[in-house]
């Protein structure tokens, strides 16, 4: 093979492989993307059904509810609405009421979200960003627990 | 008053930076030899101060001064000294601080292991190292200056964060940083030769040891950061495709690549163009690690800090570091002529495969990372990359990369006869495969494609990387003399690819085989899982230096023999009042046996989560072989020999496809 026709194969086999990745990427991006709603999104509709997605909000005081085995179930609110949420398993370390927390699911037919992971973050302090917008939005931003020493 | 020095000794390593960026870079560009001579004294001196400041902040954590505000939020009088010195970078401050101090130690590594370098090249690859240091200390002293006083000083300090007091967490974080930050020398290296225009093989001999060194300390961290998130976070994972995961696992893919092209360049003067690109890109995703961690951009579990303008700050320095280094590519690469000749079928062009397939895994990480943060900022909704994305990506990229890397050390440079190659290696690739089926079939389940294939692959990539070492261990009459006439880097790579062998056994077994069960247990329940019965005796408090504990106990039986005893324990850390899941394991190269404590329930009974995960320290200890691999490469006689050798002027040779 003359080098220029070398050239041309090994460009040939880089577009090929380019266009192979870029498929795949865009086939798993289509199944895998989740999308965050807010309580009050869910409320009226907007959530999709039948697909995974992300909710997010306030643990609500007094809506925690355990069962016989490991099944709990809570209220996820942002001040405008709640979302009732189930959950099999065991939640995590910080996940307490009053607590921003964010739950990935689907909802089934009764209304309920049906969680398959719960997070919670690993600092007392810390907000979801999408929660915390989410509060900003209904004017339900708790206020901040800084210590007090800070600036 | 030692807070003060710190914050001074920061000031004096800034200015130190200043000069050593201006004096022996230009003195480069115009040929003033006392410029140049400058460039070793005055690294030298910033690294003393980097130094001093870092021992300040040391101690003002070793002596409780809790008027230093990063002490007061990240330390406490009952944390242990161990944690108290390692939450120098528990938190966002002390962590830069590092950074800095850690660029600083491989600048002074450059002036001391350096004798080879003529003056100008090293000129410049200091004084572009004093650049990067510019950046990272302003940003330091502007935006996160961990020697801040507080008033009045509080009696107390808030305590490290929880998850940090850990053996693995501590040393995680500095191992990592030598990775990210060394491969800043490669970084210099590449736009020194840029900039003087000597981009030959010489070049890419002084780079490579450099990059090998940062490559073995990133491939460190990320393992230990792997085993930690296993052991840690109780959720028996090991790779969780979170964000600041693949921010360190980006800058490793295209560090790979960089180090098969480096072998190319060194060898046979070709890709020089593509080499230099790729130690750009390498660098450049370091410093989006860094973007990506520290600016609180993300949601994930590592995003402890978060201040806009801190991620401003990094996002203009980042844009100025790559943009800068691309318009220098840019401007000078079709300079760099290309002259070496190989066939169509030959290492080279395997090894060109290689860094596409590296490179191309890398993208499609760097797309999920980045597409929800983008999508983000231009308002079109809040979206995540669940971790299928990249398991779909990321596997069909890798399993032609395994494939290869079995059958490419045996192909020649230049000129590969395959057919020769074909009838060698075909009963091996059938072998393995068969073996592969055959073990998944017997032990496990006999209809498993993904672990047969996965299995399969893992034998091929081992037997081509042991076969290759053979072949050339047989080109000897005598064995020994065979084995020990072999190139300590040509032991290396054979390591290294044993590493990627185990490491995907490991990888696809635990995958494949884990079980798993969460159950809702009394004190005298048992339950039944793999094979082995745990049965939960109950729970103690048990007293901890800064946190108390509550104590499960639990027996493990195989059939009726006891095989373990395990005590998961679940912490209140006192001050921040955060409950911390410590999950007790029972560690084995054939299985681990994982219990972790979850929540308590009415009657003394708990919600338990237990697995057993088989073959998973394998996952480890590839990412150890591999290290083990780095090293024997770095230990290469070659690279000392090259101290001696190379004295020639970086100036005008353009290496002409040494053969």
């Amino acid at each position: 093979m003359t080098p220029r026709q070398k050239r041309m194969v090994l460009v040939g086999l880089i577009l090929a492989g380019v266009a192979g990745a870029v498929f795949l990427a865009l086939t798993a991006f289509q199944k895998n993307l989740l999308y965050f709603y807010t309580p009050s999104q869910v409320a009226s509709g907007e959530a999709p059904k039948d697909y995974t997605f992300r909710v997010g909000g306030l643990v609500v005081q007094g809506s925690v509810k355990r069962s016989e085995g490991v099944t709990v179930r809570f209220d996820v609110t942002d001040g405008a609405a709640t979302v009732p949420v189930t959950y099999t398993g065991i939640l995590p370390d910080l996940f307490r009421e009053g607590q921003g927390i964010i739950s990935i699911g689907k909802m089934n037919g009764q209304g309920v979200f049906e969680a398959s992971e719960v997070l919670a973050k690993h600092d007392e302090n810390y907000m979801p960003p999408e929660v915390g917008e989410a509060l900003k939005k209904t004017g339900k931003m708790p206020p901040t627990t800084y210590k007090d020493y800070r600036k | 008053m030692i807070a003060e020095l710190g914050h001074f000794s920061l000031v004096m390593a800034l200015m130190m930076a200043l000069l050593q960026a201006i004096f022996p870079l230009w003195g480069a560009q115009r040929g003033v030899a006392l410029w140049m001579a400058m460039a070793r004294p005055l690294a030298q001196s910033q690294f003393l101060f980097l130094l001093t400041a870092f021992v300040c902040l040391t101690v003002s954590f070793i002596n409780n001064d809790f008027s230093v505000l990063y002490v007061a939020e990240h330390s406490n009088s009952s944390l242990p000294l161990y944690y108290r010195i390692t939450a120098v970078w528990g938190a966002h401050e002390g962590s830069m601080l590092l950074w800095a101090f850690i660029l600083g130690l491989w600048t002074f590594a450059v002036t001391l292991f350096s004798r080879s370098l003529n003056e100008e090249m090293l000129a410049r690859v200091l004084g572009v190292m004093a650049l990067i240091s510019i950046g990272i200390e302003l940003f330091i002293l502007f935006t996160s200056n961990p020697f801040d006083r507080i008033v009045p000083a509080p009696v107390d300090g808030n305590d490290m964060n929880p998850l940090l007091q850990d053996f693995g967490m501590t040393i995680h974080p500095p191992m990592l940083y030598m990775g990210y930050v060394g491969l800043s020398v490669a970084f210099s290296f590449a736009i020194a030769a840029l900039l003087g225009g000597s981009l030959d093989s010489a070049w890419a001999r002084w780079s490579r040891p450099w990059t090998l060194v940062a490559w073995i300390f990133l491939t460190f961290g990320i393992t230990l950061g792997s085993w930690w998130a296993y052991y840690e976070l109780g959720w028996g994972g090991w790779w969780f495709w979170d964000p600041v995961e693949n921010a360190s696992f980006m800058p490793w893919l295209v560090a790979t690549a960089l180090l098969h092209s480096l072998a190319v360049t060194e060898k046979r003067g070709a890709f020089k163009v593509w080499t230099v690109l790729l130690a750009l890109f390498a660098f450049s995703l370091s410093l989006l690690g860094t973007f990506l961690v520290r600016s609180g951009v993300l949601t994930s579990v590592h995003a402890f800090a978060s201040d806009p303008t801190r991620g401003l700050f990094i996002l203009v320095f980042l844009g100025v570091v790559v943009g800068g280094s691309l318009l220098l590519y840019a401007l000078r690469a079709p300079m760099v002529k290309d002259n070496a000749r190989y066939d169509f079928v030959s290492k080279e062009n395997l090894l060109l495969l290689n860094n596409i397939l590296l490179v191309t895994a890398s993208a499609s990480i760097l797309l999920g990372t980045l597409y929800p943060l983008v999508l983000d900022a231009l308002g079109l909704g809040k979206i995540s990359v669940g971790s299928p994305y990249f398991t779909a990506v990321f596997a069909p990229v890798m399993a032609p990369m395994f494939l290869l890397a079995g059958i490419a050390p045996m192909f020649a440079w230049r000129q590969a006869d395959p057919v020769r190659i074909f009838k060698r290696m075909w009963p091996v690739f059938v072998a393995s495969w068969v073996v592969g089926i055959g073990l998944v079939t017997v032990f496990f389940k006999a209809d498993d494609i993904k672990a047969m294939a996965g299995l399969g692959m893992a034998i091929w990539l081992a037997a081509g990387a042991l076969l290759s070492l053979y072949s050339r261990v047989s080109l000897r009459a005598n064995f020994w003399d065979g084995l020990r006439s072999q190139s300590l880097s040509v032991y290396g790579m054979t390591l290294a690819h044993l590493g990627a062998a185990v490491f995907l056994v490991g990888a696809v077994l635990s995958n494949q085989y884990s079980v798993e069960s969460i159950v809702r247990l009394a004190p005298g329940e048992s339950t039944e899982l793999g094979g082995y019965r745990f049965k939960f005796e109950g729970v103690t408090e048990v007293p901890g230096p800064n946190y108390r504990a509550k104590e499960g106990s639990f027996q493990v039986f195989k059939g009726e023999k006891q095989v373990a005893e395990l005590k998961p324990q679940k912490r209140i850390y006192k001050v921040q009042r955060n409950t911390m899941t410590e999950a007790a394991i029972d560690p084995g190269l054939l299985r681990d046996l994982y219990v972790a404590l979850g929540e308590p329930m009415d009657k003394g009974a708990w919600s338990v989560r237990v697995y057993v995960k088989p073959f998973i320290r394998c996952i480890w200890l590839g990412g150890l072989f591999m290290m083990a691999g780095g090293l024997c490469s770095v230990a290469d006689r070659r690279y000392r020999l090259a101290s001696a050798v190379i004295k020639e002027p970086a100036g005008g040779v353009e290496a002409k496809g040494v053969a």
